[in-house]
């Protein structure tokens, strides 16, 4: 799932300033399983929306809605049943709804109330962790399912560096080196052998530094 | 300056059983704080961050959570969750420069008892001494 967190309440009452009605507008996608953006936290945010403006003096009329998603056009064209009633649209989504809103809102104003961070899961209950950085050409069927694109502070692609210590990063002490875990995981699966060839030089086009990436399934499209 | 502060209590059914019973008036006799309006819920667990702000935002100038004791909630970890969720509350309170401590848990033995009486004592001292919520302000 895309992992996020909500931004500093400081940016946001910035962000909002001079509004005088603004829908905090949830989405039950992703942001709802990582407990950032779902109804629940739409809810608070509004309330501390609310209670930051009162705190500065001003009043505005502060409404929750949701979407099942904000990264498809047909939820985001139900957006028409509040036209006109809202000076601004604060997206609890990630960045991605936050988009598709500018994009298919020419004239509205949608802003993000979320820090979009990373694709991760649950690694147990309350904590993330980033597993994979969507980089377009995935290598896990060599690395015994662990991604050393995501994973390694610096990517690399042939082993662990030489920060490695006690099977711990030099970047980040508490993260374990993905290195040494797939060199453990290799083992346990009888398939050390495989890390003795090496990968050969990585082509970045797919991880978008290439520009904006776009698929197409023909067999979709109508 | 001649302030009476709004001062809002959620408190678990254990944790308040006879505080409340004969419609609160042991309680008042007690000397409990006459400016506390006390709510009971089943368990501190079911409240949520929402109810704490919502209540912020009805006008009380503090807000106190009273839960059972960490190692013997009655619902296990109902109140281990209400202090996570107090804690979160209080985290938002300072992004917006409030003092946070206008929001306090405690954990309690259920039952009628001093502590129960001191805690409303300790939060209306303390909130007299914070003075009016800053939510309070009147809109321009």
């Amino acid at each position: 799932m895309i992992v996020a967190e909500r931004k500093p309440l400081a940016e946001i009452l910035k962000m909002v300033q001079g509004c005088k009605r603004i829908l905090v507008l949830a989405c039950k996608g992703c942001v709802t399983v990582c407990s950032a953006g779902g109804e629940r936290e739409a809810e608070i945010l509004a309330s501390l929306v609310r209670l930051g403006l009162q705190k500065e003096g001003t009043n505005a009329e502060v409404n929750t809605a949701s979407l099942v998603r904000q990264c498809d056009k047909e939820y985001i064209d139900s957006l028409d049943q509040y036209k006109g009633q809202y000076d601004a649209i604060l997206s609890t989504a990630c960045g991605v709804g936050v988009n598709f809103i500018a994009n298919l809102r020419p004239t509205e104003h949608v802003y993000p109330a979320l820090n979009t961070t990373f694709f991760g899961g649950s690694a147990e209950q309350g904590i993330w962790k980033e597993m994979c950085a969507g980089c377009g050409h995935c290598v896990l069927h060599f690395t015994g399912g662990l991604c050393p694109v995501a994973r390694c502070a610096k990517s690399l692609m042939n082993g662990p560096c030489g920060g490695s210590v006690n099977g711990r990063c030099e970047i980040n002490a508490e993260t374990d080196c993905v290195w040494q875990m797939i060199y453990d995981r290799m083992g346990r699966l009888e398939r050390q052998q495989e890390l003795t060839a090496s990968a050969p030089i990585r082509d970045w086009s797919t991880a978008g530094h290439g520009g904006p990436r776009k698929r197409v399934r023909e067999d979709l499209t109508v | 300056m001649n302030f009476t502060p709004d001062i809002r209590l959620f408190t678990c059914h254990y944790a308040s059983q006879q505080s409340c019973a004969e419609g609160g008036t042991v309680l008042r006799g007690l000397n409990f704080p006459a400016n506390i309006t006390l709510t009971r819920l089943v368990c501190t667990g079911r409240l949520e961050e929402t109810d704490l702000l919502k209540a912020f935002e009805d006008g009380a100038d503090g807000v106190y959570v009273v839960g059972c004791p960490t190692d013997s909630c009655h619902n296990v970890k109902g109140s281990q969750r209400a202090a996570k969720r107090v804690a979160s509350v209080q985290k938002a309170l300072a992004e917006l420069d409030v003092e946070p401590e206008r929001l306090r848990m405690y954990h309690l033995e259920r039952g009628l008892h001093p502590e129960f009486i001191a805690a409303g004592e300790e939060m209306d001292a303390l909130i007299r001494r914070l003075g009016p919520s800053p939510f309070c302000r009147k809109a321009a």
